[in-house]
């Protein structure tokens, strides 16, 4: 890319990518804010006019507000300490030479190649039924009251549907960083006179950060807007409308197209200030 | 004190043995270097000896104490890799350091010795630098200062220098000798570059598919190899290893003649043969001979400048009292 006639080749040929690319995101954009700014009730009356910062205000003030951000940070907060936890610690498992490998690393990922409805279906109706649910039978093995899962446990139980999505995209990341780590780096802290202990602590451990940063900022991304695990499962009850969720309710069974686009725009203002206080935290890893 | 004694010590991958049984001894402050072919075990040998493979027979003895069973850490030795090894994420502080907060040290007495190896090895500047940010020749004294901090029974050095470039490789190899006059402690040192053997032994081992084939030092291995594969593979360039008539005549199946210990002239002597490829060193002169009937080709060093030219007829002779000769086994005869 010397010249000044392969750089413009290159801008030229790039060209059809960038258009594309601008149009997927500034035209929905647009219109999310465009659709904030006005009343439009589609059911009734249609668009009913220009109402300035009205839809915002109200979205804002309404008392399911902070209660969804508060249960979309709790869901997006633990998914990410499960997935990690349990990532580093099932990468390690697999890192080690074993009968099988290759089958069991498929099986490992297979998780995540399940749509998350049918994933949520599954694990609503085979494993936290409270009548004909595995778990429900497993409690009643030991003659234990089955738990409600979906009513009484609700945050935790999406919890655990997500994270078991995700855990796959956590652990194979992780496992190839593992796997990129020199040998020879273990040996000097086996001859230094380190346990197995500190041996994570201080080699394995610092050597996974980076994956650790792009796990986290990337499951980040996707997390803040699961919609189908909630849909399928809750509805939005017991404590888990997350704010995803609530702008759905707003536009499609409220159907307030102008209330929904208002809480749009604050849904990606709360993206940004995550992204941007992750970045904080861990972005000095990415760097380096 | 560094003694380290292998008895019957072998070792076996699967079904494929690469150290057969093998006895060796190391004395105290002796710098030993295993040198050999690549694949020939001699990094097996080295990390059998750190504890980081497992013997599968035979023992090993530190100081007199059997070591077979226990684990690296606890055998007192310190390695250096060759990767180096060096902890990415830690200053060169904290990675000299590592061996010793593991000891358990107090932060004192960690910094007296990190100050101290590092002002032995010119670190000091490059304290709080990462290895990253180091180039290959500070990155090994690195991993050197890693090793001595600990005052360990012996080093163990697996190819330390081979990714280094040709420069660097002789300044490190002066450093490294130096190192041993000065802390007199042991050092197993493993290479496939035979001038690193030479240079740098008090004691060379010779392998050749795990087998030790000769032990001496470095000018005992020169003078007098005690087989064909010892007499090609020390020195440089390699000996010329004649068959055929000619070794008839000495009574011997192979006879063995050093490239420096062969006269050349332009007029007369006993061979003869056509120049091949002349190298120019300035101080020597290689030439490769061939046609002389005897191996093909033959290496002769000619001091200084030698004006022959490639083609040219060129004479040799040989002195007879430097011809090493090997019997149908390969092994020297007198």
């Amino acid at each position: 890319m010397a010249t000044q006639h392969s750089r413009s080749a290159a801008q030229f040929m790039m060209m059809p990518a960038v258009v594309l690319l601008l149009g997927w995101m500034l035209v929905p954009l647009v219109m999310t804010l465009y659709f904030s700014f006005k009343k439009y009730l589609p059911l009734r009356g249609g668009d009913l006019g220009w109402v300035g910062f009205e839809n915002y205000a109200r979205f804002l003030s309404s008392s399911t507000f902070w209660p969804s951000v508060q249960s979309t940070l709790i869901i997006v907060g633990g998914v990410l300490v499960i997935t990690i936890v349990f990532g580093v610690l099932l990468a390690l498992l697999l890192d080690q030479p074993m009968w099988g490998q290759g089958v069991v690393r498929i099986l490992v990922i297979a998780p995540f190649f399940v749509m998350p409805t049918v994933s949520a279906l599954v694990w609503k109706n085979m494993f936290m039924d409270p009548v004909n649910g595995l778990l429900a039978h497993l409690w009643k093995f030991f003659g234990a009251q089955p738990v409600e899962w979906l009513s009484n446990y609700s945050l935790f139980s999406i919890i655990l549907i997500v994270s078991w999505q995700w855990l796959p995209f956590a652990t194979l990341i992780l496992l190839t960083a593992i796997q990129s780590l020199d040998s020879e780096q273990l040996e000097a802290a086996e001859m230094d006179g380190a346990p197995p202990l500190s041996r994570f602590g201080y080699i394995i451990l610092p050597h996974l950060s980076r994956a650790i940063t792009i796990v986290l900022l990337i499951q980040t991304i996707f997390l803040l807007s699961i919609f189908a695990e909630i849909f399928v499962t809750t509805q939005g009850s017991f404590g888990t409308r997350t704010l995803t969720y609530l702008i759905y309710q707003r536009v499609l069974e409220s159907q307030n197209v102008g209330l929904g686009s208002a809480g749009g725009v604050y849904a990606i203002i709360l993206a940004n200030i995550v992204a941007i206080f992750l970045m904080r935290i861990v972005g000095k890893n990415l760097d380096a | 004190m560094g003694n380290i004694t292998l008895s019957q010590v072998t070792k076996t991958f699967g079904d494929v043995e690469v150290i057969p049984p093998l006895d060796l001894q190391i004395n105290d402050g002796e710098f030993v270097v295993f040198v050999g072919p690549s694949g020939c075990g001699k990094s097996t040998l080295l990390r059998l000896i750190a504890g980081l493979e497992d013997v599968t027979s035979g023992k090993i003895e530190i100081d007199g104490q059997n070591a077979t069973e226990l684990p690296p850490a606890r055998r007192g030795l310190a390695m250096v890799f060759q990767s180096y090894a060096l902890y990415p994420h830690m200053t060169v502080r904290k990675n000299i350091a590592f061996p010793l907060k593991m000891a358990k040290m107090s932060e004192a007495e960690i910094k007296k010795r990190v100050d101290h190896a590092a002002s032995i090895l010119n670190l000091s500047d490059y304290i709080d630098r990462r290895p990253g940010q180091l180039s290959g020749g500070q990155r090994q004294r690195v991993a050197i200062g890693r090793a001595i901090v600990r005052e360990p029974a012996a080093f163990l050095f697996d190819e330390p220098l081979s990714n280094l470039d040709a420069a660097l490789r002789v300044g490190m190899r002066l450093e490294i000798s130096e190192l041993h006059k000065r802390l007199a402690t042991t050092m197993v040192y493993v290479t496939h570059d035979q001038v690193e053997a030479m240079t740098m032994a008090d004691k060379i081992v010779v392998l050749r598919a795990g087998n030790i084939e000769q032990v001496g030092s470095p000018l005992e291995l020169y003078r007098t190899p005690r087989n064909k594969f010892v007499a090609g593979f020390i020195g440089s360039p390699t000996m010329n290893l004649i068959e055929g008539p000619e070794a008839q005549k000495h009574g011997a199946h192979t006879i063995g003649i050093r490239p420096e210990h062969i006269e050349v002239s332009a007029s007369d002597g006993p061979w003869q043969g056509v120049v091949g490829v002349a190298e120019h060193l300035g101080s020597d002169t290689f030439f490769h001979i061939h046609d002389s009937g005897l191996a093909d080709p033959m290496t002769v060093r000619a001091s200084g400048e030698v004006s022959f030219r490639h083609g040219d007829r060129i004479y040799m002779t040989p002195r007879t009292d430097l011809i090493h000769k090997f019997d149908t086994q390969g092994q020297r005869i007198a």
